[in-house]
């Protein structure tokens, strides 16, 4: 299977993910 | 202990100098010339290999050091280091952010340039060790951009707490 960080955009998307997991998690959490 | 409100001034300015230095230099190596690079002809690809790549990973790599040393600074000027770095309430955001860029900074120095060093030939290698490197250097270059997206966002998010949407 491909890497998805062989692809730039999926790289932004996967950026994009784990930035509204952080806003979830300190939003709830702190 | 707290430094100065001049000091914290400066210390961000620098910081974000800095910082523009450093994730400038990266995205311009995973938006620019990692996608380019197939594109251009072989006879020219030592023009990027050989003067622009390594001159490029000098300021990128220094760039990430000051980028670092800055930040900590920062954050033990402005009184939030401890408070940051253990997630303390309402220092979780900044704490994700520097935890991002320590990582980040980390990927550079013990990760990305010595790879490169091997791929681009600025050190001895076999040359057989080379795709390798290169293909490793490229991941974690692409770790970084992805990492720098919520970087980002935690640090423009200190100074504006309507970021965490309460």
């Amino acid at each position: 299977m491909k890497n998805p960080l062989e692809s730039l955009p999926m790289t932004v998307v996967l950026g994009l993910v784990i930035t509204v997991v952080v806003i979830l998690v300190v939003s709830n959490g702190a | 202990m707290e430094f100065s409100g001049e000091l914290n001034f400066v210390l961000r300015w620098l910081h974000v100098i800095s910082g523009v230095m450093w994730i400038g230099l990266l995205w311009y190596f995973n938006f620019v010339q990692i996608p380019t690079m197939p594109k251009i002809p072989d006879e020219l690809k030592p023009a990027v290999g050989k003067h622009i790549a390594p001159e490029a990973l000098f300021w990128f790599r220094w760039g990430a050091m000051a980028t670092l040393i800055t930040g900590l600074l920062l954050a033990l000027g402005q009184g939030y280091l401890h408070d940051a770095m253990t997630f303390g309430s309402g220092y979780a955001g900044i704490g994700f952010g520097m935890y991002f860029g320590i990582i980040m900074w980390a990927n550079v120095w013990f990760i990305i340039w010595p790879k490169q060093k091997i791929a681009l030939g600025i050190i001895d290698a076999d040359a057989s060790l080379k795709p390798a490197a290169a293909r490793t250097a490229m991941l974690f270059s692409r770790t970084n951009t992805m990492l720098s997206i919520p970087m980002l966002y935690c640090m423009v998010s200190q100074q504006n707490p309507q970021a965490w949407f309460m």
